[in-house]
């Protein structure tokens, strides 16, 4: 479904990625794990056009969607839940779900918001709030629940359960194994919270210094002796 | 008694022309960080277009008097929204992404540019109109003042709260008005959700100048006189009104604008009338001291 090739991206100077080479099947939950600044938000900045990748090939459903504008991508069915979840903090919880359905039909509305309000009860509580008074988790939600109203074929998303409490990161990983089940929706997980994301997914990718230095299954990947120090023991790096 | 209404009527008219033209001021700014320092000329060349067409039609002859403002009043807004829509396309596009000062620098040429090209078109000479609208009520009567209210004031409070009430509904009711206000507090994220943002900011251009095109044709009207000068002054007015409202904020241009009118007439009115700008001007930095957003703006939050 999505296959991106020795993609390279610089920011100004900084060489973020050096050649990634990575496959999402479609129906498959994928992790990508690796520390901090390794390039995996770069990555899907990089997949959806912002910035451009310098070099490789991304490739979306067949289609190199490598030289198309972030608005033309999105358009073809990818929807980022981003790192800071960068919700609209003077809009309200209603209207930012409103921004994400642009990109499908009108006439899905009502259902849409109906699946999200089930996945997230929350949100319907805080409708008519303002985005920028809720909590860090609930702002979570409302950036998943937010991707999740253009109907994407593909959802990537950026470290979900950074900065949550335990039993709140709990919640959002089994909405995201739901809405893989039961909608049918690809994603691309990019996550710190190794033993979480790496369990969830039936394949994983770690990513050092930009460049992809480890990949299999998830499970494998678990009991991988190089992953199990460096993420998920705490202690020395790879 | 009569005469601090009848200051209050000037006022509130003038004030409604600079709350049209600050829109300009604060939208663009909301949306891209910057002062569209052009933004005042736009309003010049919408008050001289509105004055060819207006001469244009008084040639053909004989058109019924409504008739012809509408057909003006369109003219005008399309025109001068092409205007706007070329500055930023030409000036300011091209150098989204580079360091901040450039689109800055690029504003400032834009609006020399526009002074010298209507100067060279138009000459450097004012350019009368004849009264149009003409008429008035009077509202109070004493020995020696009365209170004059004037149909042509009557038209341009009317004009201002008919396109302030649209323009509100736009931006908080429609598609559109919610793609302005995402590509304002986040356009990576806009863009993120299938917004084409350099489309919501060419339109946001196009929406500051058809507001700017309705202030120059009533500035013409009510005055009677313009020349190519004229943006320079009431750019800098509204650019204060939209400070002083606090930038960014849409209800804070229209009431900064209700404010410096205000100020500049009953300062005229009561002291001297050399120094008007001066109060107008001094008002802003004594609002500024205290409220550094400006009196409706929100302070930037950032929430973690």
């Amino acid at each position: 479904m999505l296959k991106v090739v020795g993609v390279q991206t610089y920011y100004g100077k900084i060489h973020a990625l050096r050649g990634v080479d990575l496959q999402v099947n479609e129906g498959e939950i994928v992790s990508l794990i690796g520390a901090n600044g390794a390039g995996k938000s770069t990555l899907l900045m990089t997949i959806c056009g912002n910035p451009r990748a310098a070099g490789g090939s991304i490739h979306f459903l067949g289609q190199d969607i490598s030289r198309l504008t972030t608005d033309r991508i999105v358009r073809q069915g990818i929807a980022q839940s981003p790192e800071g979840r960068r919700i609209f903090p003077r809009m309200t919880v209603l209207e930012n779900l409103m921004m994400g359905a642009l990109t499908s039909e009108p006439s899905y509305f009502d259902n849409d918001l109906e699946r999200v309000t089930d996945l997230f009860p929350i949100l319907k509580e805080r409708a008519s709030q303002k985005g920028g008074t809720l909590s860090g988790g609930e702002q979570q939600m409302l950036a998943i629940g937010r991707a999740l109203m253009g109907r994407p074929k593909m959802l990537l998303l950026d470290e979900p359960s950074l900065g949550l409490a335990p039993l709140v990161v709990k919640q959002i990983f089994q909405v995201i194994e739901q809405i893989n089940k039961e909608d049918g929706v690809t994603i691309l997980l990019v996550e710190q919270n190794a033993f979480h994301a790496l369990r969830l997914a039936s394949r994983g990718y770690v990513m050092v210094n930009g460049r992809i230095t480890l990949s299999g299954g998830g499970e494998e990947l678990l009991n991988n002796p190089e992953v199990r120090s460096a993420y998920l023991e705490g202690g020395a790096k790879v | 008694m009569e005469y601090f209404v009848q200051q209050l009527i000037n006022g509130v008219t003038l004030g409604s022309i600079y709350g049209l033209i600050a829109i300009g001021y604060t939208m663009v700014y909301g949306i891209i960080g910057m002062i569209n320092f052009a933004h005042g000329d736009i309003f010049m060349v919408g008050s001289f277009i509105a004055l060819m067409t207006f001469i244009a039609l008084g040639i053909l002859g004989g058109i019924w008097l409504p008739l012809a403002l509408l057909v003006t009043l369109l003219v005008t807004m399309v025109i001068t929204a092409a205007y706007g829509w070329t500055v930023e396309r030409l000036a300011y596009r091209p150098l989204r992404g580079s360091f901040r000062l450039a689109p800055l620098i690029s504003a400032i040429g834009m609006s020399i540019f526009l002074q010298n090209y209507v100067q060279l078109l138009q000459g450097a000479r004012v350019r009368p109109l004849q009264p149009v609208i003409e008429g008035h009520f009077i509202l109070m009567k004493s020995a020696h003042f009365s209170v004059v209210l004037s149909y042509m004031q009557i038209t341009i409070v009317l004009v201002t709260v008919i396109l302030m009430a649209i323009f509100a509904t736009l931006i908080s009711k429609t598609a559109l008005g919610r793609a302005q206000r995402a590509c304002e507090q986040d356009s990576l994220m806009a863009s993120l959700l299938g917004i084409n943002v350099d489309r919501t900011i060419s339109l946001t251009f196009i929406i500051g100048s058809l507001l700017a095109a309705v202030a120059g044709m009533l500035f013409l009207l009510y005055y009677g006189v313009i020349d190519f000068y004229i943006g320079f002054l009431a750019g800098m007015k509204a650019f204060t009104a939209a400070v002083l409202g606090g930038i960014g904020s849409l209800p804070g241009a229209m009431l900064g604008g209700l404010i410096i009118g205000l100020i500049e007439t009953f300062w005229s009115a009561y002291f001297t009338i050399e120094y008007k700008d001066v109060a107008a001007f001094s008002v802003l930095v004594l609002v500024l001291i205290f409220f550094p957003t400006g009196l409706l703006g929100q302070p930037e939050v950032e929430k973690v």
